[in-house]
């Protein structure tokens, strides 16, 4: 368990020093939402009902950007070389990282999201959902995405592979997040489903992922 | 303690790297695979670790505790250092230190063993190659195993450093481990005996 807090830290640590990777995603998901009403005219109350939509897509894209890097570096500097004969099987590694980036990267969009919200018009009544179906629905992109990183890490510019490679995976976890959303907006008793549907989602991916991606780096390291 | 490496084949890429080697290394000696580029010493030493499959043949450590894979008896220092250049030179020790269990020395005791005491709250980015290196070997110290696996340890050392890897590496035999190294360098080790490989051949 101390292995396991020691490797998150430390990704933490690196992702705070560094800063870019983080810097780039808060950057990009700015920039997306405020050339939306750009583009689609003043139209207040059009805007207003995408906007959940909006801020949920634009949050997936943002965060995908830096999963590329997830196992990279670790790989490229011989890091994963010495994690893989360390105490903690790979599979912990797997989930200490994906952890690592949910809290370097999900968290900060999500803190993002409500002030972007602000630009979009969104309802008042919708920034607490909004907030908490991102909370719980995250866990499933960085989870989900580990498995993409590792069977990507030793492409050269991964990432957008990774995109293709899981944005069907991300669908169920959008659906039901928007579907939350709006259902609560409109108060209908949907919500408590979709609400449960996304918690399953984002649970199921921290069970299965690390597995999966935990293989894929074993065969990548040969 | 023992290592026994019993008729091992490795093929890369459907490629025979080697073919039934075959070597015994006790505790308290240190074996040194030499030869020419591609002849299979860094594959040996990842097979050791249990980075990479052996298609044929085995490993075995006699003396080990049971339930341990003959990776977590061992330190790998591979050719990449595994240093994060935004942390400090304390950092990324503390870091494997805690990581792969700690036990060992101070890592104080373990920079200063390897001549970083003085570098210790710098970024590692701005260490030069032979610096990186010696933080890379003194991580080998910081946690105790019992199988040193190095893959051209001495690149960039200079003769102190080379000195002072001399050094951990007597005492970790004086203790009861052994080490194995790749190198093309002459290393003055303690019960050194050198295995010389052939490219996609046997040991002579």
């Amino acid at each position: 368990m101390n292995a396991f807090c020691q490797l998150v830290r430390r990704d933490v640590l690196i992702a705070w020093k560094e800063g870019g990777t983080l810097g780039v995603a808060l950057g990009f998901y700015l920039v997306v939402v405020v050339l939306l009403p750009l583009a689609l005219g003043p139209d207040l109350n059009l805007i207003a009902r995408i906007a959940p939509a909006v801020l949920w897509v634009a949050l997936l894209l943002s965060a995908l950007l830096s999963l590329g890097r997830l196992f990279e570096a670790d790989f490229e500097d011989g890091s994963l070389d010495v994690l893989a004969t360390g105490p903690l099987p790979l599979e912990a590694v797997v989930a200490a990282k994906a952890l690592a980036h949910w809290l370097t990267t999900a968290l900060p969009l999500i803190a993002l999201a409500p002030v972007l919200g602000l630009i979009l018009n969104l309802a008042p009544q919708a920034y607490g959902v909004l907030v908490a179906t991102m909370l719980v629905g995250t866990p499933a992109i960085s989870f989900l995405g580990a498995v993409g990183a590792a069977l990507t890490v030793r492409t050269r510019r991964g990432g957008l592979l990774i995109g293709l490679l899981l944005l069907p995976l991300f669908v169920p976890t959008l659906i039901f997040g928007i579907e939350a959303i709006g259902a609560a907006l409109a108060g209908a008793d949907s919500f408590a489903a979709s609400f449960l549907l996304l918690i399953a989602v984002s649970l199921a991916a921290i069970v299965l992922a690390p597995p999966a991606a935990a293989a894929a780096l074993r065969f990548q390291l040969q | 303690m023992k290592l026994i490496v019993d008729k091992l084949s490795v093929l890369r890429n459907s490629r025979p790297i080697f073919a039934e080697l075959s070597c015994t290394i006790e505790a308290g000696s240190s074996l040194i695979l030499r030869g020419p580029n591609g002849a299979g010493k860094t594959t040996l030493l990842r097979v050791i670790a249990g980075l990479l499959p052996a298609s044929a043949g085995g490993l075995r450590v006699e003396g080990a505790p049971p339930e341990t894979s003959i990776g977590e008896l061992c330190h790998y220092v591979g050719h990449l250092n595994a240093i994060k250049p935004a942390l400090t030179v304390a950092e990324n020790a503390r870091f494997w230190q805690r990581f792969l269990g700690g036990g060992g020395q101070q890592v104080e005791v373990a920079l200063a063993a390897f001549g970083l005491a003085g570098l210790r709250d710098i970024p590692a980015a701005y260490l030069s190659a032979g610096q990186k290196r010696r933080l890379t070997l003194a991580r080998v110290l910081l946690a105790p195993r019992a199988i040193w696996l190095l893959d051209e340890p001495a690149t960039a050392l200079d003769q102190d450093a080379e000195a002072a890897l001399g050094a951990a590496v007597a005492a970790r035999l004086a203790g009861g481990g052994l080490v194995i190294a790749a190198t093309h360098q002459p290393l003055d080790w303690p019960n050194a005996r050198d295995l010389r490989l052939r490219p996609a051949g046997r040991a002579a």
